[in-house]
């Protein structure tokens, strides 16, 4: 049997770089059920012996206060399902900044497991003359000190030692911690043993270090989660808290205890120079932070970020399109005509593609998220933009994922993992597909040069660029009080404390950004992507069946006849061109696409639109770009055509309805513009939120929402344009 | 009594006494600033909010709402 080791540490302590020179390559991630945090282990060898190592989120204390927090403090106690008990806690402390640190590994003291601390970022210590006695801070502390650094692996082989030998011992060095008021010691003695006495209701025994929390954190997640089955234990656990501290803070009691103990080692331990000396990270600050000249560097840097996933992906995503479109003909001109080859070609291969060419977009992102965030910029952009987003009660965390979603919401949503805060991180990851994605640019581009005159208005606006910038701004409309409902109602809680460490500036290392990166795109391909080529499959299924021969027969005679009527090269192929395109339109009319259309088309009378045009929103909800080769494929010009096309625009301005009218106009196209920039129709993107959020009741609930507030809206922007007359503007 | 939220950039105090009793009461003391610790007010974010104070030797950033919390010695 391996030992399991728990690392733990702040955040920015250097645990990711540490992890990786631990375990190298051996490590993997997972999930935990019903949580948003990732479940990251990895084997560790030293002297011939293997070490299990599981990496536990950064944190800054033990007081959870939400499921995501509690994941920490359940693998310590041993009592978090799917995972082994740990047998040493190896905890990873910032040598520069001991004083916070250690309120961490207080915490930890108490939880009865050997404990090695590697005392990380000693050349930034040393550069900055803070001199720390380990052998003094060991004694201290109860646990082996170990100085590293984890950036030029320094000090790592004899971590490995001190980690394996302290597992093996099971030893923990008596009890080390702080010292408690007396009334505190008694109380949570006596909290421990009732909850023993009503160890049936509660349904299970609740460690002492469970019951110390429970009594320490009002509100707390520990109290939430045992009243959800014992529900008198608020009640209970009251009586207590007002023993210890009538009316007082719980939490000052508990931190000026720790902070008491942490004093004196520091004192015994640590010696700095008397006067802190301006850094460099504080230099770089004065810039970066700076009221002008941080804002004009914070918008020079967004605009190159936004610049490269919106523009710079646009040939990689082109590249990977033409290549699987090239894999498809090829394959498909190797495949007899018919079921097989279609499922192959349209569904097999374009699934494939649909996933595929997300790529770029993720892999541009994250690795410009990586970086920022490796070498410390990101707190710095959270710091800037706060204000701005707290108005609709978010925190500066969200701007990054808001903006990038402007490009595409998938790597919009993956970045929502620098985000504290889970029900911030939730609100945000609700709202980033109402940004318009460049996926929708292509829809807005084909209706706007089709239907929208390119006039200019009050002397300089052109109102096409009016159009396109009314639609962009839509989403940002709609998302502003979906958020601030949504953190009054479903994602309710106290206003998140906005409390973010700045941390020191780094060099960005190459290795960890690219192995971030790379584990990150691998992640979606793998699990976003089986959903995405899932769906794929099941759409080409819908379009295709039921493929009625009598359909095939009636073109097949077609083209008989036109073989023999004599025409010739160019003509014939054209002429043949046309049965083809006729019989895809026909074969799509009588497909389940085709009758969900028809039998929708009540339903979406009211935005104006018929049976044509439900269909064709109805098959782009895996993907909404589809919908121009869909309107292609029913209005018999073939799959092939795109935003630019001539023939296309022709088409929409001449196609009637069945009474006669014309069937677009301006309103039609305004009330399809809006839908599309409201409507959650990306199946990747709520493939992803079920990844994000590990549940399937996020990605259900964004698309319920989004599809609603798309039918309302763009019904009334239908039903109030028609109104107005604009139906007659040709 | 003078809050944290009213100290200027440069400024330097002592922490006092911190007002409530929820997370964000917590939060704060957890992450070091606490009954008798040194803060030093570093710079105002450019739109106002939130406040950069170095406590326990690091950079933190608060709203102001938070720092309201937080009485000076
Ligand atoms: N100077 C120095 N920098 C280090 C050392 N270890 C890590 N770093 C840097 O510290 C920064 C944070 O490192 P990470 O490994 O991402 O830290 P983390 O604790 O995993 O951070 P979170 O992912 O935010 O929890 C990076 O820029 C690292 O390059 C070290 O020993 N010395």
């Amino acid at each position: 049997m391996h030992k399991t080791v728990a690392v733990i540490g702040n955040p920015n302590v250097g645990k990711t770089t540490l992890f990786n020179a631990l375990t190298g390559l051996s490590n993997s991630t997972g999930n935990y059920p019903g949580v948003t945090v990732d479940r990251k282990v990895g084997a560790m060898r030293v002297n011939g012996a293997t070490i299990d190592l599981v990496d536990l989120p950064g944190t800054y204390s033990l007081a959870a206060r939400s499921p995501d927090e509690m994941i920490v403090v359940d693998v310590l106690l041993g009592q978090q399902a799917g995972e082994q008990p740990i047998d040493a806690i190896l905890a990873v402390v910032d040598a520069t900044n001991l004083e916070r640190n250690l309120y961490l590994v207080s915490q930890l003291r108490e939880f009865n497991k050997p404990l090695v601390i590697a005392l990380n970022m000693c050349d930034l210590a040393d550069k900055r003359e803070i001199k720390i006695d380990t052998e003094t801070l060991s004694k201290e502390l109860g646990a082996e000190v170990v100085r590293i650094c984890a950036r030029s692996r320094a000090g790592i082989d004899e971590l490995r030692g001190a980690i394996a030998e302290v597992a093996e011992s099971a030893s923990t060095n008596g009890i080390h911690g702080p010292s408690y008021p007396e009334e505190l010691t008694r109380e949570v003695a006596a909290l421990e043993t009732e909850l023993g006495a009503r160890r049936d209701k509660i349904g299970r025994a609740v460690p002492k270090q469970e019951a110390f929390r429970l009594l320490l954190d009002r509100d707390g997640y520990i109290e939430k989660r045992l009243a959800r089955g014992y529900p008198e234990v608020t009640q209970l656990v009251e009586a207590y808290r007002n023993r210890v501290a009538h009316n007082g803070s719980l939490a000052a009691i508990e931190a000026k205890s720790r902070y008491t103990w942490i004093r004196k080692i520091v004192a015994a331990g640590v010696r700095k120079p008397a006067t802190r000396t301006r850094t460099t990270s504080d230099k770089i600050d004065g810039v970066l932070t700076h009221k002008l000249g941080g804002t004009v560097v914070f918008i020079l840097i967004m605009a190159v970020v936004f610049q490269a996933i919106f523009s710079w992906a646009g040939p990689l995503m082109d590249l990977i399109d033409a290549s699987i479109g090239s894999f498809g003909d090829w394959i498909g001109g190797r495949l007899p005509e018919g079921m097989l080859q279609s499922l192959v070609v349209d569904g097999i291969i374009g699934g494939v593609g649909g996933v595929l060419v997300f790529l770029p977009q993720i892999v541009i992102l994250m690795l410009f998220i990586s970086l920022l965030e490796d070498c410390g910029y990101m707190a710095r952009a959270a710091f800037l933009m706060d204000k701005l987003l707290s108005r609709c009660g978010l925190s500066g965390q969200s701007f990054i994922p808001m903006l990038s979603s402007f490009a595409c919401a998938i790597p919009g949503i993956m970045a929502t993992r620098t985000i504290g805060n889970r029900r911030d991180r939730i609100t945000t990851i609700l709202v980033a597909p109402l940004m318009s994605c460049s996926a929708r640019l292509p829809v807005y581009t084909l209706l706007i040069s089709t239907f929208i005159p390119a006039k200019t208005v009050l002397g300089f606006l052109n109102l096409q660029g009016i159009v396109l910038f009314a639609m962009y701004s839509a989403g940002i409309l709609v998302a502003i009080p979906v958020a601030w409902i949504l953190k009054k109602t479903l994602l309710k809680g106290d206003t998140p404390p906005f409390l973010l460490e700045l941390p020191t500036y780094k060099v960005p290392q190459w290795g960890v950004v690219l192995r971030k990166v790379y584990g990150q795109g691998k992640e979606f391909v793998v699990r976003a992507g089986t959903i995405i080529f899932a769906v794929a499959v099941v759409v080409w299924a819908l379009a295709y069946f039921p493929h009625a021969d009598s359909i095939t027969q009636k073109f097949d005679a077609e083209r008989a006849q036109i073989e023999q009527s004599g025409v010739q090269g160019d003509e014939l192929a054209a002429a043949l061109q046309d049965v083809d395109n006729a019989e895809s339109s026909a074969h799509l009319r009588n497909s389940y696409f085709g009758r969900i259309g028809i039998a929708i088309e009540p339903a979406v009378g009211p935005l104006g639109w018929d049976w044509r045009i439900g269909m064709a929103a109805i098959a782009s909800f895996p993907a909404r770009e589809v919908i121009i080769a869909t309107l292609g494929t029913i209005f018999s010009l073939g799959g092939d055509v795109d935003e630019e096309s001539e023939s296309l625009k022709e088409t929409l301005h001449t196609v009637q309805r069945a009474d006669g009218g014309r069937l677009f106009n301006i309103p039609v196209a305004l009330s399809i513009m809006v839908f599309f920039a409201l409507c959650c129709q990306c199946a990747a993107t709520l493939a992803v939120i079920k990844r994000e959020t590990n549940s399937y009741a996020w990605p259900a609930f964004t698309f319920a929402y989004m599809t609603t507030i798309a039918y309302i809206a763009s019904m009334l922007v239908y039903q109030i344009t028609i109104r107005l007359g604009w139906g007659n503007i040709a | 009594m003078r809050t944290l939220d009213q100290l200027k950039p440069g400024d330097s105090a002592v922490v006092g006494l911190l007002k409530g009793d929820g997370a964000v009461h917590q939060r704060l003391l957890e992450m070091g600033v606490i009954e008798g610790a040194g803060v030093e007010v570093v710079r105002m974010a450019p739109l106002g909010d939130p406040m950069e104070i170095i406590v326990q030797g690091y950079h933190l950033s608060l709203r102001k709402a938070e720092a309201a919390l937080v009485s000076l010695a």
